[in-house]
């Protein structure tokens, strides 16, 4: 049999997103304000959990490739189109900060009974029925500045793939040191607990402060 | 309130658990995992319904609703699954409750007119960018595709920008 299977049946679709799902929820990616807070840079979890999620990833990838498991084109890798994906990425950035979501942490949020983030499900929705309209004039935006097929970083860069996984440890590994260095400095990451509390329960800035001092020193 | 939420995982341990996630997926199916492909299929079955002739004639929907049963597709299938695992997760583990989560510097009226201001930028910007933080993002970026990092600057750096007009709504 070979791998990778090529199954896209109901099952694998299923498993796959109760895993997803609960893995991001466990990571605290239901709460807007926990996600938010990457951009406010008191809260790196955003960064760390979607940098290690990557390199866990490519590293499982590159191991396949090296025995010999899977062949280096056996899976999907999407093509560039630069303006597009970059003006998207800007566009889903900015609604992220505006909103409080992406469009998978919206379901985990939803589902976890956040009727902010159906609301922005709603959006997304209707954002995605705009583009129908918009589409045709922005044909030429959509397709522009299209890159080599499957285009990768080690195509790139013309280096092996190893190379690329090294240097992204590294980036991550110091991404990792100054995110602790400035959650430190800002009180702390978002907890559970403080995540669940109502914006009412404690209205007064002094209680919030010393649950975020507690924190900090924990 | 009652007994206290369990803390979330750790970002390390999340982000291992993900990556493996991730790993399996493209093992079993060939690629990686989505959010918005969904949305897009919801959007064309949405269309269909509402509007048939308009949506068949739409440049980019009609061929969605012309292969035929647009929400028929494995995406729907892993946006069920993650509904199933965050519900799930979410219950266990004592964090989850109906509300509107927001900021202390918000109304709950303004919160979801952002929510929804926001969804409508997200749901845009997937289609032009053909995916989002977890198609392109987290998959391509897997795979270590250019696409997924052109993508993944674009978002921190307007999320960023961004979230310094927000700050007062979300504190």
């Amino acid at each position: 049999m070979s791998i990778p299977f090529y199954d896209n049946g109901i099952a694998a679709g299923l498993l796959a997103g109760i895993l997803f799902g609960y893995v991001l929820e466990a990571a605290g990616f239901g709460s807007p304000r926990k996600l938010t807070a990457q951009f406010r840079l008191s809260d790196f979890s955003v960064f760390k959990v979607m940098f290690t999620a990557v390199l866990v990833a490519a590293v499982g990838l590159w191991g396949l490739k090296s025995f010999g498991v899977i062949t280096s084109q056996s899976v999907y890798i999407p093509t560039t189109f630069f303006w597009a994906m970059g003006l998207g990425g800007v566009l889903i950035g900015a609604g992220f900060a505006v909103g409080g979501y992406c469009p998978g942490t919206s379901v985990v949020g939803a589902a976890s009974g956040r009727i902010d983030a159906l609301v922005f499900m709603i959006g997304i929705l209707g954002g995605s029925a705009l583009f129908g309209w918009a589409y045709e004039p922005l044909t030429g935006l959509y397709f522009a500045a299209q890159g080599p097929q499957a285009q990768t970083l080690q195509d790139l860069f013309g280096v092996p793939e190893w190379v690329v996984l090294a240097v992204l440890i590294a980036a991550a590994a110091a991404g990792f040191l100054v995110g602790n260095m400035m959650e430190k400095a800002r009180g702390g990451p978002l907890t559970a607990k403080e995540v669940m509390r109502e914006p009412d329960e404690s209205n007064t800035e002094s209680v919030s402060h010393t649950s975020k001092e507690l924190n900090a020193h924990a | 309130m009652h007994a206290d939420p369990r803390p979330f995982w750790p970002p390390l341990v999340s982000g291992i658990a993900l990556g493996l996630v991730l790993l399996l997926t493209f093992v079993v199916t060939g690629h990686g995992l989505g959010a918005s492909g969904f949305f897009a299929r919801l959007a064309a079955a949405t269309g269909e319904w509402l509007a048939p002739a308009a949506t068949a004639g739409n440049a980019y929907y009609g061929p969605f609703v012309e292969a035929g049963t647009p929400l028929l597709a494995w995406i729907s299938w892993e946006v069920v699954g993650v509904i199933v695992g965050a519900f799930v997760g979410s219950m266990t583990a004592r964090r989850a409750r109906f509300r509107i989560e927001r900021g202390d510097g918000i109304g709950s009226g303004s919160r979801l007119a952002y929510a929804l201001a926001g969804g409508i930028l997200v749901g845009f910007g997937a289609r032009l960018a053909r995916g989002c933080t977890s198609g392109l993002g987290l998959s391509g970026g897997a795979t270590l595709a250019v696409a997924g990092f052109v993508f993944l600057i674009g978002f921190f750096v307007a999320g960023f920008l961004v979230s310094l007009a927000m700050k007062k709504a979300w504190q």
